[in-house]
C-alpha cells in the first residue's frame, strides 16, 4: 500500500495504491497536510488502484475535507469502484463528497 | 444442525501492522469457498477489520504484549468469524451510532460498528475467555 502524490495543472493528485485502513491512514493524511501547508488549494484523491477502505480511512477523508475547506480549498475523489461506492452509500458519504467517476471528469471539474 | 469447521485459529499481538496480513488470509479462504465476489472483496474485509482494529485499539488498547486471537468457522450456511481481545467488552448495541444523520456525517469517527452491522448480517459481542466479537454472514 502506498500514496503517491503528482500535480496535475493546480490540482494536487493522491493515488491511493493498496488498502486505506487504520494502519497507513496518518500517512495519507500528513501527505496532505504537507501539501495544504504548502499553499495548495485544490485536492483530487483517485481511488482506482484501491482495494478497500475501513472506517478509519473514511473518517481521515472526512477529516481532510473539513481542514481543505477551512483554508478555502476543495477535496474531490474519483474512481471509486462498486465495492467502494456502496461503502459510501451506506456511510452517506456519496453526500458530503464530490465524486466523479474519472480522473478526468474530476479534474475538468474544479 | 449444518456440520461446521473450523478454516483457521490464529493469535497476533495487538498492533494494527497486522490486520490486513489477517483480512487477506479470510478474504483467500472464502474465494476458495466460492463465496460471492462482492463478500470477499466488500463484506468480509471491510467487517473483519473494523473487528480487528476495534479489539486492538479498544478492547486492548493496543498494548504491548497483549493478543487477539481470530477463528474463523465455516459451515454450509455461514461464515463466521471470532475476534477475541483481553479488554472488558462492550455492548454492540448501545454502542453503535447512526453514523449517517446530519449531526454524525462530517464527524471523523464513528462508523467502525455501524459498517460491522451494515455488512454483516449478525453481529454479537459476548465474554468467553476474553471479549469476543462473534460476525455471521450467510453464504448465500
Amino acid at each position: 500500500m502506498s500514496f503517491s502524490i503528482k500535480k496535475n495543472a493546480e490540482v494536487v493528485v493522491v493515488d491511493v495504491e493498496g488498502q486505506l485502513i487504520v494502519g497507513n491512514r496518518q500517512e495519507l493524511k500528513q501527505k496532505v497536510l504537507d501539501e495544504l501547508e504548502k499553499g495548495e488549494k485544490k485536492f483530487l484523491i483517485d481511488f482506482s488502484q484501491t482495494g478497500y477502505i475501513d472506517s478509519s480511512g473514511l473518517g481521515v477523508l472526512v477529516s481532510l475535507s473539513k481542514k481543505i475547506r477551512e483554508q478555502g480549498g476543495e477535496l474531490r475523489l474519483a474512481n471509486l469502484n462498486d465495492d467502494l461506492q456502496t461503502l459510501f452509500e451506506l456511510t452517506k458519504l456519496d453526500t458530503l463528497f464530490q465524486i466523479s467517476d474519472t480522473r478526468e471528469r474530476a479534474l475538468e471539474s474544479f | 444442525m449444518a456440520e461446521s469447521r473450523v478454516a483457521f485459529d490464529l493469535q497476533i499481538p495487538s498492533d494494527v501492522e497486522y490486520i490486513e496480513g489477517v483480512v487477506e488470509l479470510a478474504r483467500q479462504r472464502c474465494r476458495e469457498l466460492k463465496i460471492s465476489p462482492a463478500k470477499c472483496s466488500l463484506n468480509i474485509p471491510v467487517a473483519l477489520s473494523e473487528a480487528l482494529s476495534n479489539a486492538i485499539l479498544r478492547g486492548n488498547e493496543a498494548t504491548g504484549g497483549k493478543r487477539v486471537r481470530i477463528r474463523a468457522i465455516i459451515s454450509d450456511t455461514d461464515l463466521v468469524f471470532e475476534v477475541v481481545d483481553e479488554g472488558p467488552g462492550f455492548d454492540v448495541d448501545e454502542c453503535t451510532q447512526d453514523c449517517t444523520t446530519d449531526e454524525n456525517l462530517t464527524k471523523e469517527e464513528g462508523r467502525g460498528l455501524f459498517l460491522m452491522r451494515q455488512l454483516m448480517d449478525r453481529v454479537e459481542s459476548f465474554r468467553d475467555k476474553g471479549n469476543v466479537v462473534r460476525l455471521t454472514l450467510h453464504r448465500e
